[in-house]
């Protein structure tokens, strides 16, 4: 009988994959803050705000880089991906299809939920951390790669497999998920860093910032961690999200909103998690490097269960989950519109153990700095085609939509763009030695440049 | 109830926060500052599943 209501409900989660999303299903403003302050006040946060401290970033370069490089990525998701979004109504993978072809678009959406199955795994990873405490788990090291054992690969399939099942059940309910926890969450990561400040040696809110430079972001990395400069945090701050800001894939999200100016919700994501809960996070991995000197273990549950207690640890988990839950159903989109006839349930199911078994692996967890700069800077390319195709080509005489126009299975300009684009990248890379952190704003424009170009020498051939 | 609920719901969340000041001024204890704040998280979920559900 549950089983049986379970199927029917299931059977009737519709996404609007493929059509515009109808006036009755759009959302206000109000609805985006809790969306967004739930997904980016998540799990990932335990992890970058310590990170940071692992890669020796100043007090003062953290602060003011944070806060300009998600004034950034704010403006990037109001200017850049909203207005596409609420013009189009459609998801990005849709919009790909229609510009660079079925084809290349479907090899775009595999590269785009293998990366969002790993980012999800990074969060199944963390909520097991905080799962594993009551069975004294032995816990990875940042330099660690592989599964510490079989107790830890049985807690990640346990996670892994309650994630995806609520994944499976769609939009609605991992909307509602967030949007409970988020001002919980959040309130969680600053009483926990408040709480500890004593014991790093605050007792009054004047003594803060000493501490903070001397204390908690010393300027000094970890051994075996790199420096990290004002520049690498501004430009980490702005492009971490890269993907989904620039890069378009949250026109798939904000293709819900009535206006364009739900973007500037995203600031409720930016300020409250990439601000506040990464510098929270970072003041109670301070604490616990202070507490256990040349230890280098890395896991955000006890961290979090020694500042918080069982609150704590409940709060990495859910804060887990609230990433993983949109990242999956992302991906579950992605493969989607591969496979447009299959359920997007059993697809998200699929995805769901991908994730699940990348969870395995904690070099997910203990590289997301450089892999979340990776992930971006690979999808970005799609974003700069996008935007330039829907307002510089009507305007320049060039067709837009020219795959959807043309009947073309690939659009060779847009490929052109894609791989070339990332060719540029890597050798600027390698010839520079600029870290992947700095890429995604050149990377930008060469593949706008590529993409006028190659577009204008395909299209004037025909 | 609605409005019950919803003060349950408030009292959660400064019940979350709240403490941790209290230990910052040494007037509570790092073990009452995690019981009141576990109790804070009881509230605040128990009420906005409740909301929900209305």
């Amino acid at each position: 009988m549950l089983l049986d209501k379970l199927t029917a409900h299931l059977e009737e989660v519709k996404e609007y994959e493929r059509e515009p999303v109808p006036a009755s299903r759009w959302r206000g403003f109000k609805s985006f803050l809790g969306m967004y302050a739930g997904e980016h006040t998540a799990g990932t946060e335990f992890v970058i705000g310590p990170l940071f401290v692992a890669h020796g970033a100043g007090a003062m370069d953290l602060i003011s880089g944070l806060f300009l490089g998600n004034l950034l990525a704010v403006l990037s998701w109001a200017f850049i991906c909203a207005p596409i979004a609420v013009r189009e109504r459609v998801t990005l993978y849709f919009m790909l299809e229609k510009i660079c072809g079925k084809h290349l678009t479907n090899a775009y959406n595999l590269v785009n939920a293998l990366m969002f199955c790993f980012l999800a795994g990074s969060m199944i990873a963390v909520s097991a951390t905080a799962i594993g405490i009551p069975f004294n788990l032995p816990m990875a090291k940042l330099t660690d790669w592989l599964p510490s054992g079989l107790p830890w690969i049985m807690i990640v399939v346990l996670v892994g497999t309650v994630t995806t099942f609520v994944a499976t059940l769609g939009y609605d309910k991992v909307e509602k998920f967030s949007t409970m926890a988020a001002p919980w969450m959040i309130l969680v990561f600053l009483a926990a860093a408040i709480a500890v400040l004593p014991q790093l040696g605050v007792n009054q809110w004047s003594d803060f910032l000493q501490v903070a430079q001397n204390k908690i972001w010393t300027g000094t990395p970890l051994p075996g961690q790199s420096k990290f400069t004002f520049w690498h945090i501004l430009f980490f701050a702005w492009f971490c999200n890269m993907a989904m800001h620039i890069g378009m894939a949250d026109m798939s999200i904000l293709r819900y909103a009535k206006k364009w100016t739900a973007g500037f919700a995203s600031g409720a994501g930016m300020y409250v998690g990439h601000y506040i809960a990464w510098l929270a996070s970072g003041i109670l991995y301070a604490l616990f490097l202070q507490q256990n000197s040349q230890n280098l273990e890395f896991a955000p549950g006890p961290v979090a269960y020694s500042a918080a207690g069982i609150t704590g640890a409940i709060c990495v988990i859910i804060a887990g989950w609230t990433t993983a839950n949109p990242t999956i159903y992302r991906a579950g989109l992605a493969l989607q519109a591969i496979m447009p006839k299959a359920k997007t349930w059993k697809i998200t199911l699929i995805v769901g153990s991908i994730t699940t078994l990348a969870a395995c692996f904690p070099a997910l967890v203990m590289q997301l700095l450089d892999f979340v700069a990776l992930y971006g800077l690979i999808l970005m390319p799609m974003g700069s085609i996008i935007f330039i195709d829907y307002w510089l080509f009507p305007r320049i005489g060039l067709h837009s939509n020219l795959a959807a126009l043309k009947n073309l299975n690939v659009n060779m300009a847009a490929f052109i763009t894609w791989a070339g684009s990332l060719f540029a990248c890597y050798i600027i890379a390698k010839t520079t030695g600029l870290e992947i952190f700095f890429l995604g704003l050149p990377g930008w424009f060469i593949a706008s440049i590529l993409y006028i170009l190659s577009s204008y020498i395909f299209q004037k051939k025909d | 109830m609605r409005i019950i609920l919803k003060s349950i719901a408030v009292i959660g969340l400064l019940l979350t926060i709240l403490p941790s000041i209290g230990v910052f001024y040494e007037l509570l204890s790092h073990q009452e500052y995690k019981y009141f704040m576990l109790l804070g998280t009881i509230l605040w979920f128990g009420s906005s599943i409740l909301l929900k559900g209305k």
